[in-house]
């Protein structure tokens, strides 16, 4: 039995007297990619916010790594959560490798150590080290800096990985492609070294492609959780709304579902 | 030109510089930290920026004139002209800081607590360096403004190229008046090129 690297036991979040979030309850294990599957607006980028600390809970607990939040100090806590958004926030006055080395370089690694892992982060992720590593984020394009955004939430190993819709805004193509690459990626990681993933999409085909389990969040409660193969198969209202999209041939990046 | 107006031009010339130099370093090191410390705390930025504004609007002349009776930062001479230059200046250099801090696009200073950075290292290794163009465009608007707003100070005896302008206007003399203004303008000009030069060279892609 794989040990729990994340558990959220009835997490409630609200701004002011509305709740975004309502006892939500999730765990994560190693080599599990929880997908967080909803509409805009129904709570699933604060839950993800709750996890590393930018946002704070009304009620419930999280723990990591068997530690509650308010037991980590929560700069070394960040350093162990690879966080991925949806435009990178990569460091516009940073080279690509300085980029991808900052949480190693804030650990105090030594420089030879921070250098060989960028290189391989960059082959891991498809860029060549010699032609990609002194780039500036200005000379990549989308899908380029959303490579080089995962390179760097990997770059310190944390067992734990957030990404709120990382490829939200790439072009269909360039999407499938990386999510693909991101399949394997955690396949191999998660053989490895045994990561976790909390994934934010509003996309069912991302959904049922990447996760090993799938929550779907309607108005900040948890509506259904269960594997892929089951969710296909799930009767509430909005499971159906969503999976009728699937119905629409509408584009390229149907993974064949 | 005879020697003797010739040297007294450069000695002008390079007073009226060390008012600007002396004004300007001394208002970037008191509007820099407090734009920093500003962006920290929305609620009183307002009525700062408020009365930096208008500090900005009491007529030079005017300024020079209150200053002079107040005790230890008053009276004739250079130090007071120092203080009110330093005034002027503090709207733009502040104003534009801030608007460099702030204007740090949001996704970028996430990611960077969401990796774990303190405070201070996102201050220092993200937010200050991106601001760097806005902070020198600051600069830049206030050394140009004050080296004009500067010839004033020679009403209150602190020297610098308006004292040729104040005597060429007594004397009724346009050479004279040229004499402080020509130096003054190009001045201006040249500061306004060079530190345009450097804002280009130093901004992040």
């Amino acid at each position: 039995m794989q040990c729990a690297v994340l558990e959220i036991r009835d997490l409630t979040y609200r701004i002011g007297e509305r709740s975004i979030l309502r006892e939500v309850s999730l765990e994560a294990r190693e080599g599990e990619t929880v997908v967080l599957l909803g509409r805009s607006g129904c709570g699933k980028t604060t839950l993800l916010k709750c996890v590393n600390g930018l946002l704070p809970p009304a009620s419930g607990e999280i723990r990591f790594q068997g530690r509650t939040l308010s037991e980590w100090d929560p700069i070394s806590l960040r350093r162990r959560i690879g966080y991925v958004i949806q435009d990178a926030g990569l460091f516009p006055h940073w080279t690509v490798a300085a980029n991808i080395g900052l949480v190693p370089k804030l650990e105090k690694w030594e420089p030879g150590a921070i250098a060989a892992r960028v290189d391989l982060l960059l082959d891991t992720v498809g860029l060549p080290p010699a032609q990609f590593a002194r780039r500036h984020p200005h000379e990549l394009s989308g899908g380029q800096k959303q490579r080089v955004g995962i390179a760097r939430a990997l770059a310190a190993e944390p067992p734990l990985l957030l990404l709120d819709e990382p490829f939200a805004a790439l072009d269909p193509i360039t999407r499938y492609e990386l999510q693909r690459q991101f399949v394997s990626l955690l396949r191999a990681t998660a053989s490895g070294s045994g990561k976790a993933a909390l994934f934010v999409t509003h996309d069912v085909r991302e959904a049922l492609l990447l996760a090993t389990r799938i929550v779907l969040l309607k108005d900040g409660m948890i509506d259904v959780m269960a594997s892929p193969g089951e969710f296909l198969s799930a009767r509430t209202e909005e499971a159906r709304a969503f999976l009728s999209g699937l119905d629409t041939p509408q584009h390229e990046s149907a993974p064949g579902f | 030109m005879n020697p003797r107006l010739a040297s007294e031009i450069v000695s002008l010339t390079l007073e009226h510089l060390w008012l600007v130099l002396i004004a300007i370093g001394v208002a970037a090191l008191i509007a820099i930290p407090a734009a920093v410390a500003l962006t920290r705390r929305a609620a009183i930025r307002r009525w700062m920026l408020g009365l930096a504004n208008i500090l900005q609007t009491v007529p030079s002349l005017a300024l020079f004139g209150f200053l002079l009776p107040l005790p230890f930062i008053g009276g004739i001479g250079r130090h007071t002209a120092i203080i009110a230059l330093c005034l002027y200046a503090l709207l733009p250099i502040l104003r534009n800081t801030l608007v460099g801090v702030l204007g740090v696009d949001p996704a970028v200073r996430e990611s960077a607590v969401a990796m774990g950075m303190t405070g201070n290292q996102i201050l220092w290794q993200v937010e200050l360096p991106l601001a760097v163009p806005a902070i020198l465009a600051g600069l830049r608007i206030a050394t140009v403004t004050t080296i004009g707003t500067a010839t004033v100070a020679a009403a209150i005896g602190a020297g610098g190229l308006g004292v040729f302008i104040f005597r060429g206007i007594a004397t009724v003399d346009t050479a004279t008046i040229l004499a402080g203004a020509v130096p003054a303008a190009i001045m201006a000009l040249a500061a306004d090129e060079g530190l345009e030069w450097i804002e280009k060279r130093l901004s992040p892609a």
